[in-house]
């Protein structure tokens, strides 16, 4: 476990470096890749876990696809080159409060759930049918009701697109 | 039996990382002679490079030679550190690719449980790449150029990973290597005289997932991308040198990995019928098969290239959104239904 312990204290500098980069900067499209490498070191984080699944949903949905539409986005309105100084916003102090509220929030919940809990031992990744397992019993309701949340924004922007 | 087990984890490593860069580097340079060099010049009834080596074989060792010695340009306008980096995270997008293909029951560079799901994932990282090229370049024709491969790429990843799903429910597992003992072990309607390769099952699958691939690898006829026409050569217009080499070996090694990845889910990977699936002898000439299996779909590839004009941008987008992912999502269902019933 010394291994794992090492890399993940690695992969969170980075982590943290590039996400105060991805605030810091002042070209929009640096902004995006420095998001790349926070994402990319999420991924990594599920897969020291033994998250497999998760990982490399990480990747394909975040970085294949959010971060492509980010850039994609960025690029068909306002691809400037060098440095905007419009980009940080004059008022620091309510989205750092956010931030700080928000990151608070989510370390007691999660400390205060996982308190006791062990990985196992053998750094046996969790299988795929052990994911569906769990998705298709335990968490059918949440499963369902995601989903049906996430067909609801499939119409509305269906709808918002087509002004007829 | 595995002979990398009595090695140590780092030595182990250092093999793996060279049989990869092989796997990678050889089939693209075979692609690029046999198929770039030579079947293009027999369709267009002329003879190709013939100087260097016999029957011009060497050409694509001198082409390397050549790219190397030119010089590294980058434009004035461009943001430098952005622009070095873009080709390199193309390659690195085909070299983590290639990590999930089995060349035998024993011979695989990694296990992954989740598979086939893991190369889809990685392949959509080029894009990142294709984005950084086209925006760095400080180029209007550039960036052009990278819009209109984000926009293919994100159209048709989405049936490309719909069409493997029809081939995961029928495999019941997203492991390469699953995939193929499933298709090893299967039956035809209770013959299992050649197993079950999904290409007869999955032939839609198959069909949706090929036009895919060649959208995805920028090939015409889907080449809007980089279309001389209309902008020189998209994202690819200021790369030169040493840099321009490495998108050139990305794209046609990205295409030699994704035929193999066609050929182990569809055409049954390393497996020939007729030997036991556990067979040790296909930690030998499991890879050749693999490779030979590769070339074929490889040669569907480029036949289609050199063969169709160039898609519309309008019609490129219609045929991804309104045929394939409509046709693709019925291949799921029927795929679905068939397996509980049958």
């Amino acid at each position: 476990m010394v291994a794992q312990n090492i890399f993940f204290g690695i992969m969170a500098a980075i982590m943290i470096w590039a996400a105060l980069r991805v605030v810091t900067t002042k070209n929009v499209v640096h902004a995006a890749l420095w998001l790349v490498i926070v994402l990319a070191g999420v991924a990594g984080q599920f897969l020291l876990l033994g998250a497999e699944f998760v990982g490399v949903t990480q990747i394909l949905v975040y970085i294949g696809a959010v971060v492509v539409l980010f850039l994609f986005g960025i690029m068909l309105t306002r691809a400037s080159m060098g440095e905007d100084e419009n980009v940080n916003l004059p008022n620091r102090i309510v989205p750092a409060t956010v931030g700080v509220l928000l990151f608070g929030l989510m370390a007691f919940a999660t400390i205060d759930y996982w308190r006791d809990a062990e990985l196992p031992k053998d750094g046996s990744p969790t299988t795929v049918e052990a994911v569906s397992d769990s998705i298709f019993s335990d968490f059918i309701v949440p499963f369902e009701a995601t989903s049906v949340l996430l067909l609801a924004a499939l119409i509305g922007a269906i709808v918002v697109a087509r002004k007829e | 039996m595995n002979v990398l087990a009595d090695l140590a984890y780092w030595q182990e490593t250092i093999i793996k990382v060279l049989i990869g860069l092989a796997a990678v580097l050889l089939p693209a340079g075979t692609i690029v002679y046999l198929y770039l060099f030579k079947m293009m010049s027999f369709m267009q009834s002329r003879l190709g490079p013939m100087e260097a080596g016999p029957f011009g074989s060497m050409q694509p060792l001198a082409e390397v030679g050549k790219w190397i010695q030119k010089e590294d340009i980058f434009p004035t306008k461009a943001d430098k550190r952005v622009f070095a980096a873009a080709p390199f995270v193309v390659l690195m997008s085909t070299f983590l690719l290639v990590i999930i293909l089995p060349g035998g029951p024993d011979a695989t560079f990694v296990d992954l449980n989740v598979g086939i799901y893991f190369g889809l994932a990685v392949s959509s990282v080029s894009v990142i790449g294709i984005l950084m090229a086209g925006w760095s370049s400080a180029n209007k024709y550039s960036l052009l150029g990278g819009i209109r491969a984000a926009g293919q790429l994100i159209a048709y990843e989405l049936p490309m990973i719909l069409a493997v799903v029809g081939v995961v429910i029928q495999a019941g597992t997203m492991n390469m290597q699953g995939i193929v003992f499933a298709q090893a072990e299967g039956e035809i309607f209770g013959w299992g005289g050649i197993g079950n390769p999904y290409i007869i099952t999955q032939f839609l699958g198959f069909v949706i997932f090929m036009i895919a691939i060649q959208a995805e690898l920028t090939q015409p006829p889907f080449d809007m991308p980089i279309a001389e026409s209309e902008l020189i050569s998209g994202y690819l217009t200021e790369y030169s040198g040493i840099r321009f080499l490495l998108f050139f070996i990305g794209e046609f090694a990205t295409s030699g990995v994704f035929s193999a990845i066609a050929a182990t889910l569809f055409l049954g990977g390393w497996y020939v019928p007729g030997i036991d699936p556990h067979n040790d002898i296909f930690n030998v000439i499991g890879p050749l098969i693999l490779f030979g299996k590769m070339m074929l779909v490889a040669f569907f590839i480029y036949w289609f290239r050199f063969t169709y004009p160039r898609f519309r941008e309008d019609q490129l987008q219609r045929l991804a959104w309104k045929v394939l992912i409509p046709l693709s999502l019925v291949n799921i269902v029927a795929t679905g239904v068939l397996k509980v019933v049958l």
